[in-house]
């Protein structure tokens, strides 16, 4: 809850800061303090809060002049339990890709029972020993210090165990390795102390900045504190997405764990990955690589929508829609709201 | 100064009769060349080191107990920030994770287990009189000790928003170097160089002292296992440091002289410095480790009454780890981009090593097979080793696997399995060998009810806090976090609940201290009894201040 002030300055510092991004190395940033926060596509209440945008040197990227074309794009209210922590769990988060799914089947299916008979087997041996072996129950100690066939025997079951285990994974790598199917959206996403950008450069090259948003803005929008950001990285549901990581200054790792997905932001790299989500929804994930003082304050926010909606959005941020002739329909645009 | 060639005098003077002569106050504790002082100044260094790095994470741990941050601005103002602002208070978080990390593997763990224990034991259990450069014994102390004076001053000049260094104890570039402006991360990569050169110098004296002042009939495969440890870790520190060495020397010419060698506006490249430092990061945890490995054999074998199962499997399974702990490294780096070949082979060279880790398990619970096992508190310790380093051992192959480890990298899951091998595997190796030898080392018990009783409290407290760390893991909690969100709390007050749990049962670790030296009645030479047949238990307790002037011979029996 505290932190609630301070991370709005963030949010501000940002808001001013705009385009020029400047590089404010390491903690030279308390810069000065702005007006509300003004970034784009932050749309908290429904529609008319759009222009309701005020005086802020209207810095942002994203230019959110009402285009009254397309329809005012209002933020997915996220599922509970869907794509975040859920309080008190202790398993995995369901995981809504496919590599994730096929992760996931491999941890629960094989990795846990062999990790859990392994671990009772050493303890139940334990056990025995102390029961059997001490110093009431057998008081003379027998002599012998070696057994070959055991200890052949120790040393190839792990082998084997362990060869089970190699087959799955292996095969898990290269599943995750796949190349993205043709014309899939890509999505740059740049790690910044402390916020992250999020670039399409197949769309226009629009930019979406975006900050951790105050407890008490996060609560109202039905997310967990720590987790909310202002602005999403909105992709379509059901395909390829090539994800593109890099770092403006230090690293930082892009992660959302609903996705099986982590990738490190690095500066002067660009990192590649397949990303492809099942179904619409909204994933929360965190800055996963130390990156200075405000390391805990970048959380990640993916908004997986229905392909039209999905263009619908970003002709709202005033980029451009890839002629895929399907896109034209009016199709059902209000078809699934997360609220 | 001018009373050293005084002492030496006056020690030469009575050379005859003074087989127990010791130099004054000051040239024994301030210059001392013999293993046993430079062991005992070891441990005493170790315990300081680990009250300090255990405060640091109690901090941590009240920090965390609940969502928000509560006494981060306390603890920064009481550090001499005045009016720490809300960034301050979070650079002090990361200066405390940095410290924590620094000060246990650097400070405490290894000066505990290789300058301490390596220190006493190695000499006698080869039969030697003393460590083959004792002189360089000194040096290497007192350059630890100066290592970790720097890492405490580090704590005190500005190192960014605030005070202090907060990178991370694995101090990635370019966080490290343009990230983090003012002199504190430069004392702490200094204080790297010092524990660093202070490691080389024990590893070669280790090995110098093994290879050749083993007593006549003291062959390789007659050693101890202890003995085998620190040799096999000597060498892994041989190997390893140098590199480190060399990528924290590069973080202070691109941080004060202008060179390139991370930064990629210079050609530089920030993995780069990752591959360097895990080359030397993943020998470093089985330097911490198989040290205790070496106890953890001695105390089974001593109270089982039997010889260690499959010595020759053990000493060389080893050094199979200590082989292959220096062809995994990159498994620290499955996130930053690595090509999917490169995953594969080190997702499988990674799982190799669960093989000769199960053969050092299994051949434990062999030597305890048959045997007549006495529960002193030792044994109680080392059994309690075993299983809570398997437990750590097991999400070790979890972690291994490259496609498994996208969603643990850098989360509570990994945070929980290195503290499972090494806060409960190697500090708890720790206790067990102090416990076995303590009375050796000070002629003086101390309280087997107490070292019990340490032992149960510590079981559930490290358990409390250490295990719930999957569970936030698997739900995504990113390590290095000093906020979270209101998901994560349940476990992390239950984590913070152990923490109490065990604090409680390091109080009553130095209650014990305070009574062995005060009541504790005197220990004989070999208190352990019939199972105890290494060369020490042939000494008194305390062992002369020089032993072994006329060198034992080692029989056909085995000793180990």
């Amino acid at each position: 809850m505290s932190i609630g002030d301070n991370s709005r300055s963030v949010a501000k510092r940002f808001a001013l800061a705009g385009m020029a991004m400047v590089m404010v190395l390491g903690s030279a940033g308390v810069t000065a303090q702005a007006a509300p926060v003004a970034v784009a596509s932050a749309g908290a209440a429904p529609a008319a809060a759009t222009t309701a945008s005020p005086s802020a040197p209207s810095a942002a990227p994203a230019v959110e002049a009402a285009k009254p074309a397309t329809p005012a794009y209002v933020p997915m209210r996220p599922t509970p339990g869907k794509g975040q922590p859920i309080a008190g769990a202790y398993g995995f988060q369901n995981q809504y890709s496919p590599t994730g799914i096929e992760a996931l089947q491999m941890h629960n299916a094989l990795l846990m029972p062999v990790i859990t008979a392994v671990s009772l087997l050493v303890l139940g041996l334990l056990l025995v020993v102390v029961a059997k072996f001490n110093r009431r129950a057998n008081p003379v100690a027998s002599k012998f210090s070696h057994n070959t066939t055991l200890e052949v025997v120790w040393t190839l079951v792990p082998v084997l165990i362990l060869v089970v285990i190699a087959v799955p994974s292996i095969r898990l790598l290269a599943h995750q390795y796949k190349a993205p199917t043709k014309g899939a959206v890509t999505v740059k996403v740049t790690g910044y102390q402390w916020y992250w950008g999020y670039k399409y450069p197949d769309n226009g090259d629009i930019e979406v900045i975006s900050n951790i948003l105050p407890d008490a803005e996060a609560i109202k929008r039905g997310e967990q504190p720590q987790l909310g950001a202002d602005a999403r990285m909105v992709v379509p549901a059901g395909e390829d997405i090539r994800i593109q990581t890099t770092g403006s200054d230090v690293i930082h790792s892009f992660s959302v764990p609903s996705l099986w997905f982590k990738l490190d932001a690095i500066p002067g790299r660009v990192n590649e990955k397949v990303m492809h989500i099942n179904e619409p929804g909204v994933y929360y994930g965190q800055c996963s690589e130390l990156c200075g003082v405000r390391h805990g304050y970048m959380p990640i926010v993916v908004e997986a929508l229905p392909r039209p909606k999905f263009d619908a959005w970003i002709k709202s941020q005033g980029g451009t829609v890839g002629a895929p002739a399907s896109t034209v329909a009016a199709a059902p645009l209000a078809a699934k709201t997360g609220a | 100064m001018a009373s050293i060639p005084a002492d030496h005098e006056s020690f030469g003077a009575h050379h005859d009769d003074a087989h127990d002569h010791k130099p004054g106050f000051f040239a024994r504790w301030f210059m001392s060349t013999n293993h046993k002082d430079i062991g005992t100044l070891y441990l005493i260094f170790a315990i300081f080191a680990g009250v300090i790095g255990g405060a640091v994470s109690g901090i941590m741990r009240a920090e965390l107990a609940h969502p928000g941050i509560q006494y981060l601005g306390a603890v920064a103002s009481f550090l001499g920030e005045k009016n720490p602002s809300f960034d301050q208070q979070l650079h002090l978080w990361n200066v405390l994770i940095t410290a924590h990390g620094l000060i246990m593997v650097f400070f405490m763990v290894m000066p505990a287990l290789i300058g301490g224990f390596g220190n006493w034991f190695v000499p006698i259990m080869i039969g030697a009189p003393d460590m083959a450069f004792p002189r360089m014994n000194n040096i290497s102390f007192w350059l630890t000790v100066s290592g970790f004076c720097s890492l405490m001053f580090s704590a005190f000049v500005p190192g960014g928003v605030g005070n202090g260094a907060g990178t991370g104890w694995t101090v990635y570039a370019p966080l490290s170097t343009s990230g983090s402006p003012g002199p504190a991360v430069d004392f702490a990569i200094f204080s790297l160089h010092l524990a660093g050169a202070g490691s080389i110098l024990g590893a070669v004296n280790f090995i110098t002292t093994i290879f050749n002042m083993r007593a006549p009939g003291m062959t390789l495969h007659k050693m101890p296992l202890f003995v085998w440890s620190v040799l096999v870790t000597a060498f892994l520190l041989l190997l390893a440091l140098p590199v480190l060495a060399a990528a924290i020397t590069m973080l202070l010419t691109d941080r004060n002289f202008g060179t390139t060698f991370f930064d990629p506006a210079g050609g530089g490249d920030p993995v780069l410095y990752q591959h360097l430092f895990w080359f030397f990061g993943h020998p470093e945890v089985y330097i911490m480790i198989l040290p205790g490995f070496g106890i953890i054999s001695q105390i089974i074998s001593t109270f089982s009454k039997k010889p260690v199962f499959g010595y020759l499997g053990m000493a060389y399974a080893m050094v199979a780890i200590g082989v292959v702990g220096f062809i995994v490294w990159a498994h620290h780096m499955y996130t930053t981009g690595l090509s999917v070949d490169t995953k594969m082979y080190f997702t499988a060279a990674t799982m190799v090593i669960a093989v000769p880790t199960g053969i050092k398990i299994f051949s434990w619970i062999a030597t305890m097979w048959g045997g007549s096992i006495e529960f002193k508190s030792p044994m109680v310790w080392a059994i309690g080793f075993i299983f809570l380093f398997t437990v750590g051992g097991v999400t070790g192959v979890v972690l291994a696997n490259g496609g498994i480890d996208d969603n643990l990298q850098d989360t509570y899951y990994v945070v929980a399995h290195f503290h499972y091998v090494l806060s409960l595997g190697a500090v708890t190796s720790l206790f067990a060998g102090f416990f076995y030898w303590f009375p050796k080392m000070s002629g003086r018990w101390h309280s087997e009810f107490l070292s019990h009783l340490q032992f149960y409290v510590f079981f559930v407290g490290v358990n409390l806090i250490f295990f719930p760390m999957h569970f936030l893991g698997t739900q995504g909690m990113p390590r290095r976090y000093p906020d979270y969100a209101p998901a994560f709390e349940l476990w992390n007050t239950i984590a913070t609940k152990g923490y109490m749990i065990m604090s409680v049962s390091m109080v009553i670790f130095f209650v014990n201290m305070a009574y062995a030296f005060t009541y504790g009645r005197k220990a004989e030479g070999n208190y352990w009894g019939e199972g105890a047949t290494t060369l020490e238990w042939t000494l008194s307790s305390p062992p002369p201040f020089h032993q072994f002037e006329t060198l034992p011979v080692i029989d056909g029996a085995v000793t180990h």
